[in-house]
């Protein structure tokens, strides 16, 4: 029997959601075969994890705490993808941006006291900016000496990690432990929960402000890259190197700048975590939001609208799969749900038929 | 320190890369990318240990690691020769799935003990030679001699042979191979998959031979990565790959064994264990792995030679610029 792919002279509107959905379905199916095999019970983890991260108001609440890393990095990715960029250093981005904005109070760049309307987005800032540092490595070197710029920027995850490690536990350790002091009161993301005392619903919600930044950010990105003539560029150069050189666009100035925004978008979320929800820095900081970004910003067809959604699920899955037995199901799944999405893209791009040998013309 | 024990163990260290490297310059020369390497080499490493472990055999985990890497790598040739989907997002997919199903598989694998290993020979008389017959062919593990092996037979394989002209006409020119009766999808499906036996091998080689036990992701820590970094420095060359490999495992061994000293020369060794300095030590390895990344392609843009011509692109019969 042979495959042949015909590619679809018109794709229906609704056949590319569709077969997202599908893909979604398939790779719990195939996990679940999986976990069955190994001797777990997927209906009860399935359960388990849907129970786990949406099962009441203030499990939402943490299911949309782990979604903020998860969409500002998503959007990150998703940005430096859809102009055929392979940046797969948004963890090492989010690392650094968690140094960053840590530095602010504990190196400390401003004084003790400075009033939290001063310091948080000086962190923002600084975060942004040590992301968008380690975003511009592979991006000069893939400009300008031409250098693959995925195996720089995955090189450049354990660099950046060690990095945290150093601080932690070199200059910025408190009492020889592998963390620093926590973070003053200023130098704290506002919650939910913080305004318990007039709203008392609000009680014991860990939403912070970080995930107003994903979906201002979100929006912004949107705006850019489907509104602006930049945004034309951005995306003519992924569908088309060619036509975009031939069109005088500045490929190499645009794989620099756009370097620089993922980085910074990462460097963000790693600010918004160590600022709303660790308090202070260490080197467990992130179980791979970086990583995940990759499969957010994929499930989303690199559009940044729907990164909000993605990293819904995702923060879900992370969430929920930290209990969940064996332990590497939640990874797995991931890769699972990659391998899905990029056949039922297939399935959206050509018309798939299978021939017996012989019959085929 | 004494430098030729270290360079010993760079050299068993190295062969892990080098099994890992010369697998992707196989699949990387028939035109298919794998970024993969990462998860089919973890798939290998719990694969091997896990048998050794239960059936006191290493060498049925030496083959069962290779069956699990090129198993594993079946996934990304359909997906991407059969379906022609996007190499590099099919290889990220790999080694998150690999990754992930290695922990699934090598769960509670980490308190599992010791296993029998992978018998270590000392090789008669040359490994008298004075310099390199220590550190080449003195106690090293069965598998380091495989590696010995390996190179000269890749190399012969790619450049000498005639299947081995036909494996460089499919990654270079794929439609000139085809119109020439070369089978591209049945060759391309053949070497992704001796890419994921190495990468397998490469696993297995840690599990059962120069690390032995289950760390979970930290057993490769990244080095499927740096076999992918070497191809690139090496040029898709065995000889260079080789070069490559054993330079890394010695600067890897080098890391480990300073950190044991307590003075450099009569200086206090600040890299030495338990000191924060040690990480920018940890972070070399992968530092030079961008250095080398960025030499390799000046390199290549200098001689103006590349990857192979038809890297990452599907094959489509009578579709133009295939």
């Amino acid at each position: 029997m042979t495959i042949r792919l015909e590619p679809r002279a018109i794709v229906p509107r609704w056949l590319s959601p569709l077969a997202t959905i599908a893909a979604l379905a398939v790779a719990l199916f195939i996990s679940g075969a999986i976990i069955a095999a190994v001797g777990g019970d997927p209906i009860r983890s399935y359960l388990h994890i849907l129970n786990a991260a949406f099962g009441s108001v203030g499990v939402v609440s943490d299911t949309l705490v782990k979604a903020t890393p998860l969409l500002l990095t998503g959007l990150a990715c998703a940005l430096a993808f859809r102009m055929r960029l392979w940046n797969i250093g948004a963890e090492g981005q989010f690392l650094l941006g968690a140094w960053g904005a840590s530095a602010i109070v504990l190196a400390p760049v401003l004084p003790a006291g400075t009033p939290a309307i001063v310091v948080i987005p000086a962190m923002m800032v600084a975060g942004a900016a040590a992301g968008a540092v380690w975003g511009l490595i592979p991006g000069v070197l893939k400009a300008l000496l031409g250098v693959n710029e995925i195996i720089t920027s995955l090189m450049l995850n354990y660099v950046a990690l060690f990095w945290i490690q150093f601080w932690v536990f070199g200059p910025w350790s408190e009492g020889g432990f592998q963390q620093t002091k926590a973070f003053p009161r200023e130098a704290v993301l506002p919650r939910l929960t913080d305004f318990a005392s007039s709203v008392p619903a609000f009680s014991g919600l860990t939403v912070h402000l970080g995930l107003i930044f994903g979906v201002v950010a979100a929006g912004i990105v949107w705006a850019v890259l489907e509104r602006s003539r930049w945004g034309y560029e951005i995306r003519l150069i992924g569908d088309s190197p060619r036509a975009a050189r031939y069109a005088g666009i500045d490929i190499a100035r645009n794989v620099i700048v756009v370097f620089a925004i993922s980085g910074a978008l990462a460097g963000l979320a790693g600010m918004s975590e160590v600022s709303g929800v660790v308090h202070k820095l260490q080197d467990r900081i992130s179980p791979g939001y970086g990583f995940t970004a990759i499969i957010v910003a994929y499930l989303a067809r690199f559009d940044p609208l729907k990164v909000i959604v993605a990293s819904v699920l995702f923060g879900a899955l992370i969430l929920a799969g930290r209990e969940i037995q064996p332990s590497g199901v939640p990874a797995m799944i991931q890769g699972v749900i990659l391998f899905s999405l990029i056949v039922a893209e297939v399935f959206v791009r050509y018309r798939v038929r299978f021939e017996r040998r012989g019959l085929a013309v | 320190m004494d430098f030729g024990l270290i360079l010993a163990a760079g050299v068993a260290t190295g062969t892990v890369l080098l099994f890992a490297a010369i697998g992707e310059i196989f699949a990387e020369r028939a035109g298919v990318l794998n970024l993969g390497v990462e998860g089919m080499m973890l798939m290998g490493a719990v694969a091997g240990f896990s048998t050794a472990v239960s059936t006191g055999n290493p060498w049925l985990g030496l083959v069962l690691a290779m069956l699990a890497g090129g198993l594993i790598s079946l996934l990304h040739a359909v997906v991407t020769i059969q379906f022609r989907a996007d190499q590099v997002v099919s290889g990220l997919a790999l080694t998150f799935l690999g990754s992930g199903l290695a922990r699934v598989l090598g769960e509670g694998l980490s308190n599992a003990g010791a296993t029998a290993l992978l018998p270590r020979l000392t090789i008669p008389v040359i490994s008298q030679v004075p310099v390199v017959g220590p550190i080449f062919f003195r106690d090293q593990s069965v598998l380091v001699y495989v590696g010995y092996l390996l190179v000269p037979i890749a190399w012969f394989w790619i450049n000498r042979t005639r299947p081995g002209l036909h494996l460089r006409a499919v990654g270079e020119s794929p439609a000139a191979a085809d119109a020439q009766g070369i089978g591209v999808v049945r060759l391309r499906y053949t070497y992704v998959v001796v890419g994921g036996l190495l990468a397998g091998l490469a696993g297995a080689t840690i599990t059962l031979a120069t690390s032995p036990g289950w760390f979970s992701e930290q057993t490769t820590n990244g080095r499927g990565w740096i076999a992918i970094g070497l191809v690139i420095f090496a040029q898709w060359s065995p000889l260079r790959a080789a070069f490559g490999a054993y330079l890394f495992g010695a600067i890897s061994r080098f890391i480990l064994d300073i950190q044991g000293v307590d003075s450099i020369l009569g200086v206090t060794n600040p890299f030495q264990a338990g000191r924060s300095a040690t990480f920018f030590l940890e972070m070399l390895p992968y530092l030079m792995v961008v250095l080398v990344v960025i030499v390799g392609s000046r390199e290549a843009a200098r001689k103006r030679i590349g990857a192979p011509a038809a890297l990452g692109r599907p094959y489509v019969r009578g579709e133009r610029g295939a």
